[in-house]
């Protein structure tokens, strides 16, 4: 096994530890903690066993990992986007009703 | 009629124009003007405060759309049968406020709009004239409306309109929301011939540049495709 792979899986166990943490103190609910799961569980097999990404990218139709990673990856990065677009804009109207709310209490006559 | 109407004015640092616009408001018999300062960093609190308006003050900019709304449900709460958006800078004219009142005074109308493009001569620069033939065909793609003018912020609602329509754009794309939510709720609309007077300050200020147009029409694309 090389150092590489080692590391890895180091980390991607350390990472799961983590996610299990927040699970307990109740910080993340229990899908983002399978959502977690799966993104490591998948990180250390394919660092494990390289052969099975193989395996994976073929039952997608596409003939190399890399690539089939370089698809998830880029598709991931759009909805993470698009989740930030909307907690954004959720957050600029909280501000705004506040700034609202703030000046109807206190209205100013001469 | 000019009893019951509320004039509600978001104003951005504008110290030197609102108490003139605030005056002249009240000289022509309009006693309720409610000015929202909307985080100025200039003096426009106490000047809209001693020209004798209401006013509401946002702590940080919010945007005109936000202003305007924080002044409709004020007026709303303070019982207004009518509101009126006026532009702070002196775009707007006090003469043809009779006119953009009375069809929703009348109840022929939920919601009155001015328009540059009906009659009355505007003075409209070239650039200008595009992009808001433009937005027109925007907002007859988007909600099916026919408009001959669009983003002047000139208009009238009445109680029920006010309560029903619901602005949630912060910035200037607020215009196109408000034709959207009358076609949405399905209220009865009129438009006026008004006048708009483009004086060397408000050409100044970029409204109505490309820029904000690409603006405008982004955050419709989001708010039509993404975030209903």
């Amino acid at each position: 096994m090389d150092p590489l792979q080692i590391i890895v899986v180091l980390f991607a166990l350390f990472a799961w530890s983590r996610a299990i943490l927040r699970l307990r103190d109740h910080k993340i609910s229990v899908g983002e903690f399978v959502f977690w799961t799966v993104i490591w569980a998948t990180v250390i097999t394919t660092a494990w066993l390289p052969q099975t990404a193989n395996v994976i990218s073929h039952g997608f139709g596409v003939s190399r990992p890399i690539d089939l990673a370089v698809y998830v990856s880029i598709l991931l990065m759009f909805y993470l986007i698009f989740r930030v677009y909307v907690q954004q804009e959720q957050l600029q109207q909280e501000t705004t009703k506040l700034v609202r709310e703030i000046a109807m209490r206190f209205p100013k006559h001469k | 009629m000019k009893k019951d109407a509320f004039i509600v004015i978001a104003a951005y640092n504008e110290e030197h124009a609102v108490p003139k616009v605030v005056a002249e408001l009240h000289k022509a018999g309009y006693q309720q003007v409610i000015v929202v300062d909307d985080g100025s960093k200039d003096n426009t609190f106490p000047a809209a405060v001693n020209a004798g308006a209401t006013v509401l003050q946002h702590v940080i900019n919010r945007g005109q759309g936000a202003a305007l709304k924080t002044g409709i449900d004020y007026a709303h709460e303070q019982g207004a049968e009518i509101i009126v958006t006026f532009d702070a800078d002196g775009q707007h004219r006090v003469q043809d406020l009779q006119a953009i009142i009375k069809p929703v005074a009348e109840g022929t109308a939920d919601v009155t709009f001015g328009s540059r493009f009906l009659g009355k001569e505007s003075r409209i620069p070239l650039l200008r004239k595009v992009l808001l033939k433009g937005s027109i065909f925007v907002l007859w793609l988007f909600y099916g409306v026919r408009m001959t003018d669009a983003h002047n912020g000139f208009r009238a609602l009445s109680r029920y309109a006010a309560q029903k329509i619901r602005i949630t754009a912060d910035r200037m794309a607020h215009a196109s929301e408000f034709v959207e939510e009358v076609h949405r709720r399905q209220l009865k609309f009129q438009e006026v011939p008004v006048i708009i007077r483009y004086t060397e300050e408000t050409l100044k200020r970029g409204h109505g540049s490309l820029a904000e147009a690409f603006r405008i029409l982004y955050t419709m694309i989001m708010k039509k495709f993404l975030l209903r």
